[in-house]
C-alpha cells in the first residue's frame, strides 16, 4: 500500500505492507537511530513523535502514520543536542542503545513541562529502560542542564 | 598509599564515542551492516529429546527460503562458545545443531530466507518429530542421575576440572585451609544456612546479533555484538572446522553485554550460513531468544557454616555451592570458583580456617554463562547474609563486627590463592559509607505507622581484576604527523567505557591532551591480541599494557629524534610533547618526528605492548540500604543507596561511579522483583520483559557512590577494577534491612513482596 | 510476528462494522499487543479517521471516544476533578508515557483483560458502554458479555455524585499489577472492585452496609473475590491483598 507522511519535516510516499511495524519502515528509510529492544512494547527503545506525541513505533502498524507527522532523532538533532552534553558529562550515555528513545521521550516531556521536578522527570521517563546506567546520572544530566537554563 | 599527581588520569572525561551515542548515530551492529539472508533458528518446545524426523519440504517451498539446514548437515566436531583463554575450562558439549536437543529452546534448524516473513513462515512449515525424554528439571537430582544431558561418547573437556558427562556432573572441587571442623567444633556459635539464587539475565537492552560475510578474500568476515573477538575466532574456526587465518571478527559499538556478550551465543548460526551459501548472513535475536536462550547466570545453592565467638570473631566459614550449569557447561567450572574465592576472603581479618567445595551439574535447562559479577554475586549474598545473622544474634551492630574481621591492608589471604592485600582500603570504605548514610541513625527500626517500618541494610564485596595467571591485554599506539596517537585495542568497549580510559592512559603517558587520542577497537586483523573485555581485567590488564606501550613509544620517538638532532638516543627526553636534547635544549616537535618517520626510516614509531598477571588484586566494596517496607504488602521501597567503592586510583571517577550505580540497579533488581520460573516442561515463563521486569527509574530509589582511594602498585596508575564488583552488596543489603524490618531472613533471591508479605503474616 | 493482509482506515462506523463481521478481520485500538497475537489478520480496521478520540465533559456526564487514549484520560482534569484523581492513579504505572499514548480506552475495555486497571477503576463509577450496534450497555454488564463482532464506540460516565478511590499493587512500578482495588460510593451505592485477580475485575456490593467498618468490609469482599494463582502472585496472597488494599480504600474513602 500507499502511504504519505511528513518524516522529519519532509513529506514523502512510500510502498509499504499491511503489517509493516513503523519502527521497521523508519529504519529502512534511514532512520537508524530507532531501536528494538522487546516485542512487547516494555522497553522505549524505539520512541519516536507521532503529531508530537512521544509512541512506541515497535507496536504501531507504518499504515497508521499515513497523514501524519513522524519525528526520530534524526531530525530533532539540534533539539538533542542542547541537553545530551550534560548527559555525557555524567558518563550516563554508557552503551547508548537505550539512548535515542531516552533523548525522545525527554525531548517530549521537556516541551510539555519545560522546568519538571525530579519526581516529574522519573515519572514521565519510566518507560524508557536502561540496563547500564542506573538511571540517576540520566537524571543528574537532565538536572545540570534545567539549573544551566536558570543561568 | 601512593599518592601521584596526573593530569588526564583521574578526570572525568566524556566517553568517546559520547555524542554519536546520544545522538543515535549508526554505530551497531544491525546499523552498520548491510541487508543479508535473514537467519532464524527453529527451536525445541522439549527440555529433552531427540529429533526422530525433521521434514523441510514444505518450507523450503516458501518462495524467498534460500536453504534450511538440520543436524545432518553440520560438521561434527563438538565444541565450547564459552569466551575463555584456551584450554577452556568450559567442556566441548555442543554441535551447531544437535540430534538431541537438550532444552527447551535448543536450536533445531537453521532457515535462511530473503526476507524475515519468509524465514517466519518457512519456520511453521518445518515438521519435527521428536522422542520426547524424561528431563533432568531440578538440579538438586541432577548428580548421579539415570537421565544424563550429554550422553555422548564424543563429550570433551579440554582441560581437567572435576568433571565428567556420565555423573551429570560438568566440575567438582574442593580447597581448605585449616582444621575447620574442629574449629567449628570449638566456637561458641555456629550458623549453618543455606542460599538460593536464580538463573538472572543481563537483560542487556541490545539483544545478541551477529553479520557475517565472505570478504573481498574470500574469508569469513563477522561484524557480532561481542565481548570477545579473538576468542569468537578460536570458536568459529573450531566449530567450522576452518583456519583462524580465513576468519575475522570484529565488533562496532556494543549495546551492553555484562557478561552475556562473553559468549559466543548466537555466532555460530549466520557464520554457518555464510559458508554454505557464499551470502551475507545475519542473525539479531528476539528479546524472548535473548531470554531464553541466551546466556544467563548461574543458579547457585550456597551452604554456609560460620563459626564464631561470642565476641563476634569470626574463626571459621565453610561453604559448599551447587550450581546449575543448564544444558551445556559454559562457565560452569569457572563462575563457582568464585562463590567462595571472593567471599571468604572478606573475613581474613579472623578467620583461621575455611573449606569451599562445589559441585556443577548439567540439567535441561537454558545453558548458564557469565554475568557481572560470575559467581561471587552468589558467594557473597551467602557469607555477607550470615555475617548480618550473626551481628545481629550477637546483639552487636554488623558495622562493628565487620571491622573486626574485615580483610585489612598488608593481609595475606588464604582463601584467596595466597596473595597480599597490597592496596586495600575496605576499612575506610566502610567509615565513610557510615558517615555519609548516617548509619547510626537509620540502623534503629522505625515504625512509620499503617504497617510501614524502615529500616537499614549492609554489606561488603571484593571481587578480582583479572585471572591471575591467564588473562592478556595488549594495546598498540602508534604516532601519526600531526603529533596526535592512535590507540588501537584488541579489548571490547561494551559501553563501559573502557576505550576512554585507556585513551585517558595514552594521554597521561605521551603528556598530550585527551583528544589527541583516537581509539580502535576490536578487530581480529587489526588489534594486538586480548584475552577481551571480562573478569573486570580490562583497566587493570589492558590498562597496563597501554602503560607499557607508551613506555616503548616514548623510547622509540627519542630515538627517531635523536637521529634528527644528531645524537645518542640517551642524550634527549620526551617532554610536552617534544623531544629535548639534555645538554643544549635543542628540541623537536612531534610532527618533525612523525614525518622522519615515514622517510628513510627503520625505527617504527609505534609501540606493541602485553601484559598478564601472577596476581588479581580485589577492589572492595561497602554498600547500605535504606528501606521503607510495607507490612501488609509486602512492598519493599528503597529509598537510600548509598555505597563506597575501593577501585585502587578511579581513572574516570564519573565513569567509576556510573559503572557502581549502574550495577546496584541490577542488584536491586535481582533482589526485589527479577525472577525466573519454569513450567513442568522446563519452559520459562519470564521469557519477555513483559514477565522479567528489570528496574525502571521508580524502581531504585536515591543513589550515592562515593570512593576510597588505594594505591594498587601492580596496576596502571594504582588502578585496580570496578565492573563487577559492584553487582554484589545490594542482594545481602536489602535481605538484612528486610530482616530488620521484618524478622525474617529471606534466603532465596528475588525476595517478592508475596514473600515478604505472606512470611510476615505465617510469623505472627 | 504477525501477518496482516489488508490495512483499512474506516471512513464510518458502519463501513467498520461490515469489515468486521467476517472471520479474520480485526479492530486495531492501540495496537500495542497486536503482533503478539496469534495467527493471521486478514483486514485490520483502522478506527483512528473517525473522531472518535474525543473526551467531552457536559453537567451530567462524560462520554469517552473509543479511541480517546489513556495519557488523555490521564491528564483530563474534569475527569480527574470527578474522580479525586482516581482515574489518574489507576493509569500513572500502566508501562510508560508512549504506551499510554497509543493505548485507547475502546481497546482495555474491549480486551476485559484480567490484569486491566482500566476496566477496574471505570467498573467503580456509574459507566455505560456505548456499542454501534448493541447500543448503550452497562459497564458491568459488558464486562461480563462474550465477545461479538460489535464496536465499541464510547463510554459514558454519569457524574452521579459520590466519591471513590483506587489502589493497585504491583512487584514493579510499571508491571501489570498483582491485584487492583477500586472503591467508591456513587448514588449512595457502596461498593469494591477487585481486578487482577488474576480474572478479570468484578463488583462487589456493599448489601451489608459494611464499608465503614473497613476491616469487616474487607472480610466481606476477599470472602467474595475468587482469586488464582500466576506468576504475580498467589491466590493466597491475592486474597490477603484484598483484605489489606480494600481496608486502606475503605479508610482512605471514609476520610473523603
Amino acid at each position: 500500500m500507499d502511504i504519505k507522511l511528513k518524516l522529519n519535516g519532509k513529506a514523502i510516499s512510500a510502498q509499504c505492507d499491511a503489517d509493516t511495524i513503523l519502527l521497521d519502515f523508519l529504519r529502512e528509510h534511514g532512520c537508524y537511530s530507532v531501536k528494538r529492544g522487546c516485542d512487547t512494547s516494555n522497553c522505549g527503545l524505539c520512541t519516536v513523535l507521532m503529531d508530537g506525541k512521544p509512541i512506541l513505533s515497535c507496536s504501531m502498524l507504518a499504515a497508521r502514520a499515513d497523514g501524519h507527522s513522524i519525528q526520530t532523532l534524526e531530525g530533532l538533532q539540534e533539539e538533542a543536542a542542547d541537553f545530551v552534553g550534560f548527559i555525557a558529562d555524567q558518563g550516563a550515555d554508557q552503551c547508548g542503545f537505550c539512548n535515542p528513545g531516552f533523548v525522545m521521550n525527554t525531548i517530549a516531556l521537556l516541551r510539555e513541562n519545560p522546568d519538571p521536578t525530579d519526581d516529574e522527570i522519573r515519572a514521565f521517563l519510566a518507560g524508557n529502560l536502561c540496563r547500564c546506567s542506573g538511571y540517576d546520572g540520566q537524571l543528574r544530566g537532565i538536572r545540570n542542564y534545567l539549573n544551566s537554563r536558570k543561568g | 598509599m601512593e599518592q601521584r599527581e596526573y593530569k588526564v588520569v583521574g578526570k572525568s572525561f566524556r566517553k568517546k564515542d559520547s555524542m554519536q551515542l546520544l545522538l543515535g548515530k549508526p554505530v551497531y551492529m544491525d546499523d552498520v551492516t548491510p541487508d543479508a539472508l535473514v537467519v532464524k533458528i527453529l527451536r525445541s518446545p522439549h527440555a529433552n529429546a531427540i529429533v526422530q524426523e525433521i521434514n523441510t519440504k514444505a518450507a523450503r517451498l516458501v518462495p524467498g527460503v534460500v536453504d534450511i539446514y538440520t543436524w545432518e548437515d553440520v560438521p561434527k566436531t563438538r565444541f565450547a562458545i564459552a569466551g575463555q583463554t584456551y584450554p577452556e575450562p568450559s567442556p566441548y558439549d555442543r554441535l551447531i545443531l544437535d540430534r538431541h536437543v537438550r532444552f527447551a529452546g535448543d536450536a533445531v534448524a537453521i532457515i535462511a530466507a530473503e526476507t524475515e516473513k519468509a524465514a517466519v513462515k518457512a519456520m511453521k512449515l518445518i515438521k519435527v518429530k521428536y522422542e520426547v525424554l524424561e528431563a533432568v528439571l531440578d538440579y538438586h537430582t541432577a548428580l548421579d542421575n539415570p537421565i544424563l544431558v550429554h550422553p555422548e561418547e564424543d563429550w570433551e573437556p579440554p582441560c581437567e576440572v572435576g568433571g565428567t558427562n556420565k555423573r551429570n556432573l560438568v566440575a567438582s572441587g574442593m580447597d581448605a585451609d585449616g582444621d575447620v571442623e574442629g574449629v567449628l567444633a570449638d566456637c561458641d556459635i555456629v550458623l549453618d544456612r543455606t542460599f538460593h539464587t536464580k538463573a538472572f539475565n543481563q537483560a542487556m537492552m541490545e539483544p545478541f546479533g551477529c553479520f557475517t560475510q565472505l570478504d573481498r578474500y574470500g574469508r569469513l568476515h563477522v561484524v557480532s555484538s561481542t565481548q570477545i573477538v579473538f576468542h569468537t575466532r578460536r570458536i568459529l574456526s573450531r566449530a567450522l572446522g576452518i583456519p583462524k587465518s580465513r576468519i575475522r571478527v570484529e565488533k562496532p559499538r556494543i549495546g551492553g553485554g555484562f557478561g552475556a556478550k562473553q559468549t559466543a551465543v548466537c555466532d555460530v548460526y549466520p557464520a554457518f550460513v555464510t559458508m554454505k551459501t557464499g551470502r551475507p548472513a545475519k542473525l539479531i535475536y528476539t528479546r524472548e531468544e535473548s531470554q531464553i536462550a541466551g546466556s544467563p547466570r548461574h543458579e547457585m545453592e550456597v551452604r554456609v557454616r560460620l563459626g564464631a565467638d561470642k565476641n563476634g570473631k569470626i574463626r571459621v566459614l565453610d561453604l559448599y555451592t551447587l550450581s546449575n550449569s543448564g544444558a551445556y557447561g559454559e562457565h560452569g567450572p569457572t563462575t563457582v570458583g568464585l562463590s567462595g574465592h571472593k567471599s571468604i576472603p572478606l573475613y581474613t581479618g579472623s578467620l583461621e580456617a575455611y573449606r569451599f567445595g562445589y559441585d556443577v551439574v548439567y540439567t535441561n535447562l537454558q545453558a548458564a554463562g557469565a554475568y557481572r559479577g560470575y559467581g561471587a554475586t552468589q558467594g557473597i549474598f551467602a557469607v555477607e547474609s550470615v555475617v548480618n545473622e550473626l551481628a545481629e544474634a550477637l546483639g552487636i551492630d554488623p558495622t562493628l563486627i565487620r571491622d573486626m574481621n574485615m580483610v585489612k591492608e598488608g593481609m595475606v589471604m588464604p582463601a584467596y590463592y595466597g596473595e597480599t592485600a597490597n592496596a586495600c582500603a575496605l576499612d575506610r570504605c566502610m567509615a565513610h559509607c557510615k558517615r555519609i548514610f548516617g548509619w547510626d541513625e537509620k540502623y534503629p527500626v522505625r515504625d512509620m505507622g499503617d504497617g510501614k517500618v524502615r529500616a537499614a541494610g549492609v554489606a561488603m564485596a571484593m571481587q578480582g581484576s583479572c585471572i591471575s595467571n591467564v588473562d592478556v591485554g595488549s594495546a598498540t599506539v602508534k604516532l601519526s604527523e600531526d603529533g596526535t596517537y592512535n590507540l588501537l585495542i584488541g579489548a571490547a568497549d561494551m559501553g563501559t567505557g573502557c576505550d576512554t580510559i585507556l585513551a585517558q592512559m595514552v594521554a597521561e603517558m605521551m603528556d598530550c591532551s585527551f583528544d589527541d587520542v583516537a581509539v580502535f577497537g576490536a578487530d581480529t586483523d587489526a588489534s594486538p591480541y586480548d584475552s577481551g573485555s571480562y573478569a573486570s581485567s580490562t583497566t587493570y590488564i589492558t590498562g597496563k599494557a597501554v602503560e607499557k606501550a607508551c613506555t616503548e613509544l616514548k623510547t622509540k620517538i627519542c630515538a627517531i629524534g635523536a637521529e634528527l638532532l644528531g645524537c645518542e638516543p640517551e642524550a634527549v627526553v620526551m617532554e610536552s610533547g617534544r623531544v629535548r636534547k639534555i645538554d643544549t635544549d635543542q628540541t623537536i616537535s612531534l610532527t618533525d618526528i612523525a614525518y622522519k618517520a615515514q622517510v628513510n626510516n627503520s625505527i617504527p614509531a609505534e609501540a606493541t605492548a602485553t601484559h598478564s598477571s601472577p596476581v588479581s588484586p580485589p577492589p572492595y566494596m561497602v554498600g547500605m540500604v535504606e528501606i521503607e517496607l510495607d507490612k501488609l504488602t509486602g512492598l519493599v521501597t528503597i529509598l537510600d543507596y548509598m555505597a563506597v567503592v575501593d577501585c585502587g586510583i578511579p581513572i574516570n571517577p564519573a565513569l567509576a561511579r556510573i559503572q557502581t550505580e549502574g550495577g546496584i540497579v541490577q542488584g536491586i533488581g535481582h533482589t526485589l522483583m527479577e525472577n525466573v520460573t519454569y513450567d513442568s516442561h522446563g519452559r520459562p515463563a519470564e521469557s519477555s520483559f513483559m514477565q522479567y521486569k528489570v528496574p525502571t527509574r521508580l524502581d531504585m530509589g536515591r543513589l550515592k557512590v562515593e570512593f576510597e582511594h588505594s594505591y594498587e602498585p601492580t596496576g596502571p596508575f594504582g588502578a585496580k577494577s570496578i565492573g563487577e564488583i559492584v553487582i554484589n552488596t545490594p542482594a545481602p543489603a536489602i535481605a538484612h534491612a528486610i530482616a530488620r524490618a521484618t524478622g525474617v531472613w529471606h534466603r532465596e533471591l528475588p525476595i517478592t513482596p508475596e514473600k515478604v508479605a505472606m512470611s510476615a503474616a505465617e510469623q505472627k | 510476528m504477525i501477518t496482516i493482509q489488508k490495512y483499512v482506515r474506516a471512513q464510518s462506523l458502519e463501513e467498520a462494522w461490515q469489515l468486521n463481521q467476517r472471520g479474520r478481520n480485526r479492530i486495531v485500538g492501540g495496537m500495542l499487543w497486536l503482533r503478539l497475537s496469534r495467527g493471521g489478520v486478514g483486514t485490520a480496521i483502522d478506527l483512528s479517521g473517525l473522531g472518535l478520540d474525543k473526551i467531552e465533559e457536559t453537567e451530567t456526564e462524560f462520554s469517552i471516544g473509543a479511541m480517546a487514549t489513556l495519557r488523555q484520560l490521564e491528564q483530563h482534569e474534569g475527569l480527574n476533578a470527578y474522580t479525586g484523581g482516581a482515574v489518574k492513579n489507576a493509569l500513572k504505572d500502566i508501562v510508560g508515557v508512549q504506551f499510554r499514548n497509543m493505548a485507547t480506552i475502546g481497546g482495555s475495555i474491549w480486551g476485559r483483560f484480567g490484569f486491566s486497571d482500566v476496566l477496574t477503576v471505570f467498573l467503580a463509577m456509574d459507566c455505560c458502554v456505548e456499542l454501534y450496534k448493541g447500543g448503550i450497555v452497562p459497564l458491568e454488564q459488558f464486562a461480563n458479555m462474550k465477545k461479538d463482532n460489535d464496536i465499541l464506540v464510547r463510554l459514558i460516565v454519569k457524574k452521579t455524585p459520590g466519591k471513590m478511590v483506587y489502589t493497585a499493587m504491583r512487584n514493579q512500578r510499571t508491571d501489570f499489577p498483582v491485584l487492583t482495588c477500586a472503591l467508591s460510593s456513587i448514588g449512595g451505592q457502596p461498593k469494591a472492585v477487585i481486578g487482577a485477580r488474576p480474572a478479570k475485575a468484578m463488583v462487589i456490593r456493599d448489601e451489608n452496609g459494611l464499608m465503614p467498618d473497613g476491616k469487616a468490609f474487607a472480610a466481606y469482599v476477599a470472602q467474595n473475590a475468587p482469586t488464582d494463582s500466576n506468576i504475580r502472585g498467589s491466590a493466597a496472597y491475592r486474597t490477603h491483598l484484598v483484605r489489606v488494599l480494600v481496608e486502606r480504600a475503605a479508610k482512605e474513602l471514609g476520610g473523603m
